[in-house]
């Protein structure tokens, strides 16, 4: 399983929260040190297109309150349905798959074929096919968090070890109990770290999405406030909702993972 | 004293188990039981030793369901096994414990099972006792009795392989059956946790009045544990070899000369086996 932040093996409570308190120490100061270099930087340059921190922040603050904040909450939604459509379909599927060879079989090549098409060029075709509103992004979206949730739990519901399995036939249970108390668990790690390392690309991809046939979305705002009203705090203030966006959505997958985990770090 | 003696007759009504005329292969392998006859009195502990490869787990997953044999007739207390009978334990080798679920959770996965059933007669028994409160007090009284309770929130990767496998055999015991299988249960663990466990299981056995079959590769194990022995050899297995050994298992009997001389036969007993099997298997891959 991967991360951003290294992750410690550390079994004890205290030493857990100790471990939380550092982690969210250094990106604290990390944070500080970003909004420094950008502060140096816009004031050597002293050009338009950059404001400095405290003006974004300050216009950001401001704009939250008034259109920025309906943008956010629409794009937010986009995520959020597309991430319950993606799990809800690419789980069941990967779980059918990882437990029948035959079937993982037939279906492999068209994963192989369709799993690393970048997903963004679809966008013209989907938004063809489905118009304006609010499913064209939702369903590119989703496309792309299904192949990275299918593969990820085909491939754990595959690898779960056969003694696992025989143990738990002779304790009575026939295919529904293992779906409930085997495969289904199995997949959540999956489920979740398939989640979090696609929500960076997802959010991106939204962006260009929300470019084309709306007026609702962080990515038209972005582009309207700097392509056309060449307003730049406010665009900028609209960068800093898109990354909120995505680093929310990161940490809070990345703290479920964390809380429903714990076992894959014993 | 350790003898020798051949298996009768499988029509017996007492016969926890009984195996008539059973043969298996697995695809595309030379049989590994061919025509093979074996029955199991009820309260009696057997050990099934042989080679790698003889067949050892091949019988014990037949008698657990998880496997069918393609001819003849293989019941478990008068009914004939197609496919994992509810009251029968089984214990692996691997522990099988849910990497995800603590020792708790893995205790008591057997009788959430049940509950997730109900008593349907075919996953779970038709009188079982699926109440809540009652199984949260038996899989207290597994834990307290394999000595786990302070374990019970910890993850099967945070503990040992001698806590882990008295974890696996709480969540077995936990189900009350009268039939316990058992895969080389031991074998993964250092000498003096594998030793204190074997008495343990014994011990809860005889308690419990369990018939059990346990599949060891190793001597001093199948001397100190079988009341009786079945030795395997290399396939097909056709006639079941069985050695008697009353001894009353304790630690004196482990130091006693009776079990050196029970370990000896048994060790001679074995090669003869390995003789015989090769020599009436020349050529035959081994197919388990």
């Amino acid at each position: 399983m991967t991360s951003l932040m290294n992750r410690s093996p550390g079994p004890s409570a205290g030493a857990a929260t100790g471990e939380a308190g550092h982690r969210g120490l250094s990106l604290v100061v990390a944070a500080v040190i970003l909004l420094l270099m950008w502060e140096i930087l816009a004031l050597v340059i002293q050009i338009p297109i950059l404001p400095t921190p405290l003006a974004t922040l300050s216009t950001f603050g401001r704009e939250l309150t008034r259109n920025l904040g309906r943008h956010f909450l629409v794009s937010l939604m986009r995520v959020v349905a597309s991430i319950t459509v993606a799990v809800a379909l690419a789980t069941p599927a990967g779980l059918v798959l990882g437990q029948s060879q035959r079937l993982n079989r037939l279906l492999s090549p068209f994963i192989y074929l369709l799993y690393p098409i970048p997903k963004v060029v679809l966008v013209p075709i989907v938004l063809l096919f489905l118009g304006v509103g609010n499913a064209p992004k939702i369903v590119i979206v989703t496309m792309i968090l299904f192949f990275q949730v299918l593969v990820l739990v085909r491939d754990s519901a595959a690898s779960i070890r056969p003694e696992v399995l025989t143990s738990v036939r002779s304790l009575g249970a026939g295919r529904r109990a293992l779906f409930r108390f085997v495969y289904l668990p199995a997949s959540i790690p999956a489920v979740l770290t398939a989640v979090r390392q696609s929500i960076g690309t997802a959010v991106a991809v939204l962006y260009i999405a929300e470019l084309f046939a709306t007026r609702y979305g962080l990515g038209y705002y972005i582009y309207i406030q700097g392509s056309t009203l060449f307003d730049y705090p406010k665009m900028y203030a609209g960068v800093i909702a898109m990354s909120i966006l995505g680093l929310g959505l990161y940490f809070i997958v990345d703290a479920v993972e964390r809380r429903s985990c714990q076992w894959t770090e014993a | 004293m350790v003898s020798s003696s051949p298996v009768g007759s499988v029509d017996g009504t007492d016969a926890v188990i009984a195996i008539a005329d059973v043969s298996f292969a697995y695809p595309d392998q030379p049989p590994v039981f061919d025509g093979f006859s074996w029955r199991v009195e009820a309260g009696e502990i057997w050990s099934v030793l042989g080679p790698s490869g003889c067949g050892k787990t091949t019988l014990l997953l037949l008698l657990a369901g998880l496997l069918k044999p393609q001819c003849g007739q293989l019941s478990v207390a008068g009914r004939l096994i197609k496919r994992p009978r509810p009251r029968t334990g089984l214990i692996l080798q691997e522990y099988g414990l849910l990497p995800w679920a603590t020792v708790y959770e893995n205790v008591a996965l057997g009788l959430r099972i049940r509950r997730f059933y109900g008593p349907d007669g075919r996953h779970v028994p038709p009188d079982a006792d699926i109440d809540s409160s009652g199984a949260q007090a038996r899989i207290q009284y597994w834990l307290d009795r394999l000595e786990i309770a302070g374990l019970a929130t910890q993850y099967p990767g945070q503990i040992s392989g001698g806590q882990r496998q008295r974890a696996a055999i709480a969540r077995t015991l936990a189900l009350q059956p009268d039939l316990l299988l058992m895969d080389e249960p031991f074998s993964s663990l250092d000498a003096p946790t594998r030793e204190s466990l074997q008495l343990l299981t014994l011990e809860l056995c005889a308690e419990a009045g369990l018939t059990v079959v346990l599949v060891t590769h190793n001597i001093d194990e199948a001397a100190f544990m079988g009341q009786q022995i079945l030795m395997l050899h290399d396939p097909p297995n056709q006639e079941a070899r069985v050695i008697e050994n009353p001894h009353k298992a304790d630690n004196a009997y482990r130091c006693s000369g009776a079990y050196q001389m029970a370990c000896s036969s048994l060790r001679q007993c074995m090669d003869k086996a390995k003789v015989d099997g090769s020599a009436g298997q020349r050529g035959l891959d081994e197919s388990t």
